[in-house]
């Protein structure tokens, strides 16, 4: 099946009948193997236990932008291409994204106040992370107020693309700007500066975390086809009862 | 396994996690259920696809 026969979104919930089973059952391994590691990891030399957070939490941050980097592709594909699943992607990502990036803000707290003393400051990127989510919620709200599915998505589209320069932003603050965050310590150039012993469970449990966006996306997509598809039949049945109505002859309508 | 002084912050650094993530996981999941509900509702009344085929089947 080659790309361009997704299109038809007839094909993609028939795909998505036989691929949601394996890809839950890939998650939820990945998940169970990602804790376990995270749970034998040593204790860091100078945060102690507390590294353990960090298993979470970055892979949370990762997605929170990969997922923006998502609903881009989505939005060009809207506007470009004019893809027939292209809005359906990008209007099921935000959700997902959404509470990636509150869990990476939550998460970051949490470590944050036993390292750094404090739960919160306002640095290039706390901020720009805030300002994130803050956007998720803007494309939701979006989504929510404009009922032409159709319409919804070409505006979607135009912020999302406008949204996206956010993304260097986030991802280069902390080399651009003096912050209490570290810098980039995985995704970098000369290699990481993690030992072997924290990267791995931190690959799995990103690993996990990336298998679970997709999975829940492809569910959520598949949710939206359905639910389009209840509102074409809904126009159909409104239409149908008004024409019932218009064609009766106002003599035998009841006063 | 000891967690030390900050044993709190980790566990509910882990537990707003699964929490989050169980909610996102059943609100899919009940949405889900939803919709094909709805689409049921509207077959039995009559109302199908210009197709013809089930709304509720690929």
């Amino acid at each position: 099946m080659t790309p361009i026969n997704l299109a038809n979104p007839t094909r993609f919930l028939s795909l998505t009948a036989r691929l949601l089973p394996c890809l839950a059952a890939a998650t939820i391994i990945l998940l169970l193997a990602g804790l376990y590691l995270s749970a034998a990891a040593p204790d860091d030399y100078q945060q102690g236990a507390t590294v353990k957070i960090m298993f979470i939490h970055v892979p949370n941050a990762w997605l929170s932008m990969f997922v923006w980097g998502v609903m881009t592709t989505a939005a060009l594909g809207t506007l470009v291409w004019r893809h027939p699943l292209a809005d359906v992607a990008a209007k099921t990502a935000a959700p997902i994204g959404t509470s990636f990036t509150f869990l990476a803000l939550v998460t970051g707290s949490l470590w944050g106040r036993p390292m750094w003393g404090t739960y919160w400051d306002w640095d290039a990127r706390l901020t720009s992370a805030l300002i994130l989510l803050l956007m998720y919620l803007g494309l939701i709200a979006l989504w929510r107020a404009v009922e032409d599915p159709s319409r919804a998505a070409r505006a979607a589209a135009v912020l999302t693309l406008v949204g996206a320069i956010n993304l260097p932003i986030i991802k280069f603050s902390v080399d651009w700007w003096n912050t209490l965050h570290q810098p980039a310590s995985v995704l970098r150039m000369g290699g990481p500066t993690l030992d072997r012993a924290f990267l791995m469970p931190l690959f799995v449990m990103a690993s996990g975390f990336t298998l679970l966006f997709v999975t829940l996306h492809v569910a959520a997509m598949r949710n939206e086809i359905l639910r389009r598809r209840v509102r074409t039949l809904q126009m159909m049945q409104a239409r149908a009862s008004s024409s019932d109505v218009s064609a009766v002859p106002p003599a035998s309508q009841p006063a | 396994m000891s967690l030390g002084p900050y044993a709190s912050f980790i566990v509910t650094s882990y537990l707003t996690a699964a929490w989050v993530v169980a909610l996102l996981t059943a609100w899919i999941a009940i949405d889900y259920l939803n919709q094909k509900r709805r689409l049921r509702e509207l077959e039995d009344n009559g109302v199908v696809r210009r197709s013809g085929r089930s709304a509720t089947e690929p």
